[in-house]
């Protein structure tokens, strides 16, 4: 091989290598950071395993939202009108949330058996409901034309 | 009847972009002058009627015309005027027409400062730009048309705009983003016309510069705005969520700084030539990938417009017509772009081949991990997200490392340097570092943090090195203050960039680990302590705004003893709609922030509520400005404008273009 060859042929090796290490790297990364989603439903059968990250989308049922007088606590049910799962979260709830609405709660199940959020999510918009929530409600077989708050006229 | 003549006009500027984007390109391939010729009025035409119907829109906005579908949609009557006309961006149709308009804002631009370019690429950069505006005014005409009507019968009020809109950001965040994003489809058009012509040579680069440097500077602040926007607004005491949203501005950002680095390459030493090309495609990419996200649906975002999926279609086709285009003309060009000089392993343009790299990884990265949930959901139908420990555990390292070689990178020279000349300057100014990194946050903020002596290293890294830079360079003047003032301004505005990064690391650095929060529940007379502050809350009452009632708190500060600040956040119901919004209350410092978000009345008058103490939060975006200054700075380097006045002498002396005047 020519030495110029020689040269090209380590440039090109070495690219190829770095490639490799580091769109692996990045998939190992990405592998350990992938939040899934599920439905309430699911949760209730035992899906999850405690302790792994999730994200849960639903309604939050009405009349179930419980909050401390003393302290951050809040406790509310999410549903899909089939299964709800209690919801423990401590801290202050977003600006939209309410009985009703649509939410995505990010959290885990401890060893209890209770959900615990570290994150509650509600959207800015009324009518624009999450794509979580909606699969939600559509998994459970509500149908999404039924239930006022799921219609989404464009806004 | 007004609103329809705002969109005769949209119609009118379509007509021009198609005249636009065919005549002067065909033009310029046929040497044919005067298609060519016609490339600067249709610009100033196509922006004329542009403007015509963003101001014909607004009017609709201010005078509450709740016929038109999004005035009735986005704005109210309560609202104040201010919002009423800013609410046209407030939705997805008015924001694409002023997305367009900035385009034509631009292209108005490069029809001006092009006098000392050849009227065929100046013909070409045009076109291609006018291409650009037939996909997007045919895209508002065929499924976003801004001036639909309700009939027959219109609503009494409209719907208020989103009451998270409502807000002074909301009136800078959206048009500079927008600039920021639209300037880099100049510097694409610029890289498409050399492929077309096949002259990719220093001049083309020389031209793109300061296009490359403005729009660089304007999207910086256009994405610092929204960072600080989202810090005060949305009131989870952060200042970047790795939103999917807010990813695809930082990957142009990242595309666009690798661009404007190898670009200064290209200009110089005649190499790097088809890369310069790629990023440029990349980084236009990169823009048109966030509108096709934000505006497709495809994802939950706090930005997510209400979607249809016949827009994502579209967009996608107008991404895969332009982008699949440019590559495919560059793949038949890249014969053409050969690099004229060869360099050595060790050399400035090794340096800012690292720089390149390492920033387009983490651009890549970043896009895996905002596109892979939407990948996967295609694939498998489960819905997934990424949380923000992927993109930190790939975006912190890199950056570390970019700042390494940040430091080493000014100091080398062109062609060759020696590693011998490099360790003889750096070595003493590595030890500075170090030593500084671990004693001043010591001094500052009293505790040991790993964290907080990297940032800060890497901070004092970069100022040495610069500063032993300016030293080298003035050594052989005969004053000091005679050698400052032989440096060029685009050798100043560099390093005014350069400095933004250290501002912003320890911003960034100390903001993360030393910031502290609170969430308690307190009643009227009740403190508490956080950091070196005592807040205490002393009551709530009901006031009243233009078009919200709200709850507001008083909490008094104090440290050592010594009353500092009274905060007053709100708790706010719009009247409009219901909505219940938190107004943070922020005491902003150079040094600190104090920030409080309201939660909810308990019984007995206590609320509970969420206390942060921030240090040097102000820095990151201090640094964004002085980056954003730095690429302003630079792109007044009198070396553009020099040749623009020899051009034009040049010109007058031989008058041969007879389109000229019709515009300047």
């Amino acid at each position: 091989m020519k030495p110029h060859r020689q040269k090209r042929l380590g440039i090109v090796l070495f690219i190829a290598v770095s490639l490799s290490l580091a769109i692996g790297l990045t998939l190992f990364a990405l592998s350990q950071n992938i939040d899934l989603f599920y439905t309430p439903t699911q949760v209730a059968q035992g899906e999850v395993a405690a302790g792994q990250r999730i994200r849960i989308g639903g309604m939050v049922k009405e009349g179930s939202l419980y909050s401390a007088d003393d302290s951050l606590m809040v406790q509310f049910a999410t549903t899909d009108y089939v299964n709800d799962v209690m919801i423990h979260y401590e801290g202050i709830l977003p600006d939209l949330f309410r009985e009703g609405q649509g939410i995505v709660v990010e959290g885990s199940v401890d060893a209890a058996g209770v959900f615990r959020a570290s994150r509650v999510l509600a959207k800015h918009d009324e009518n624009y409901m999450s794509q979580e929530v909606k699969a939600a409600l559509d998994a459970a077989g509500a149908s999404a034309t039924n239930h006022p708050l799921t219609s989404q006229p464009e806004s | 009847m007004i609103p329809e003549l705002g969109q005769f006009s949209l119609i009118l500027a379509l007509c021009l972009s198609i005249l636009l984007g065919t005549l002067p390109v065909i033009g310029a391939q046929r040497n044919n002058v005067l298609w060519m010729s016609l490339a600067r009025p249709l610009s100033a035409g196509i922006f004329v009627f542009l403007g015509i119907s963003i101001s014909i829109l607004a009017y609709a906005f201010a005078t509450d015309d709740f016929s038109v579908r999004i005035v009735a949609a986005q704005s109210n009557s309560l609202l104040p005027m201010h919002f009423k006309l800013t609410a046209l961006w407030g939705g997805h149709e008015g924001s694409f027409l002023l997305w367009t308009f900035m385009l034509s804002g631009w292209m108005l631009a490069v029809s001006i400062y092009s006098k000392n370019m050849p009227v065929e690429f100046v013909a070409r950069v045009l076109g291609v730009l006018g291409f650009l505006c037939i996909g997007y005014i045919f895209f508002m005409l065929a499924t976003s048309n801004p001036f639909d009507r309700i009939v027959p019968l219109p609503p009494a009020d409209g719907a208020d705009l989103n009451t998270a809109l409502q807000d002074f950001a909301f009136i800078v965040h959206p048009p500079t983003l927008y600039m920021g994003y639209v300037g880099f489809s100049v510097v694409f058009a610029f890289a498409i016309a050399a492929l077309l012509s096949g002259r990719l040579d220093a001049a083309w680069a020389r031209w793109s510069r300061p296009w490359a440097n403005v729009a660089w500077a304007i999207l910086t602040i256009g994405v610092a705005l929204g960072s600080w926007w989202a810090y005060y607004e949305l009131g989870w005491g952060g200042w970047w969520g790795w939103d999917p949203v807010e990813n695809p501005p930082l990957i142009t950002w990242l595309f666009g700084t690798a661009l404007i680095h190898s670009l200064a390459v290209t200009e110089k030493r005649g190499v790097f030539k088809s890369w310069t090309v790629l990023l440029a495609i990349l980084a236009f990419s990169g823009s048109l990938l966030g509108t096709f996200i934000t505006r497709s649906g495809l994802l939950t975002s706090v930005h997510a417009f209400a979607s249809d999926p016949s827009r994502g279609f579209f967009i996608l086709g107008i991404l895969g017509l332009t982008v699949g285009g440019a590559l495919l003309l560059y793949a038949f060009r890249a014969p053409l772009m050969k690099s004229e000089f060869g360099f050595d392993v060790v050399s400035r343009e090794i340096f800012i081949l690292i720089n390149n790299v390492i920033l387009v990884v983490a651009a890549a990265s970043i896009f895996l991990g905002t596109i892979f949930p939407m990948v996967y959901q295609a694939l498998t139908n489960d819905l997934i997200s990424i949380g923000p420990p992927y993109f930190n555990a790939i975006f912190v390292p890199l950056m570390i490392l970019l700042v390494l070689f940040l430091g080493v990178g000014p100091l080398s020279r062109w062609k060759r340097t020696s590693t011998a000349y490099l360790l003889q300057q750096l070595t003493r100014v590595a030890g500075a570092s170090l030593v500084i990194g671990v004693i001043l946050p010591l001094i500052i903020l009293l505790e040991f943090s790993f964290a907080a002596t990297v940032s800060v290293a890497l901070a004092a890294w970069i100022v040495l090195s610069m500063g032993k830079d300016l030293m080298n360079k003035t050594a052989n003047k005969a004053t000091r203050s005679k050698g400052l003032r032989s440096l060029s301004l685009s050798y100043y505005g560099m390093q005014t960039a350069h400095l933004g990064i250290a501002v912003m690391l320890i911003g960034i650095g100390l903001t993360s680990y030393f910031s502290s929060e609170r969430s308690v529940v307190l009643g009227p007379g009740q403190s508490i302590d956080l950091g070196d502050y005592e807040f205490t809350f002393i009551s709530s009452s009901a006031v009243r705004g233009p078009n919200f009632i709200a709850d507001e708190a008083e909490i008094t500060v104090h440290k050592a003893g010594v009353e500092i600040e009274v905060l007053r956040p709100q708790r706010r119901v719009y009247l409009a709609t219901g909505t219940p919004s938190t107004e943070m209350a922020i005491d902003s410092g150079f040094l600190r922030d104090l920030f409080i978000t309201l939660g909810e009345e308990k019984t007995g008058g206590a609320w509970s509520m969420t206390i942060y103490v921030k240090p040097f939060i102000r820095w990151v975006w201090l640094g964004a400005l002085f980056m954003a200054l730095g690429g302003m700075v630079a792109a007044g380097d009198k070396r553009y404008r020099r040749l623009l006045r020899r051009r034009q002498t040049e010109r007058m002396a031989a008058n041969t273009s007879g389109a000229v005047p019709l515009i300047s």
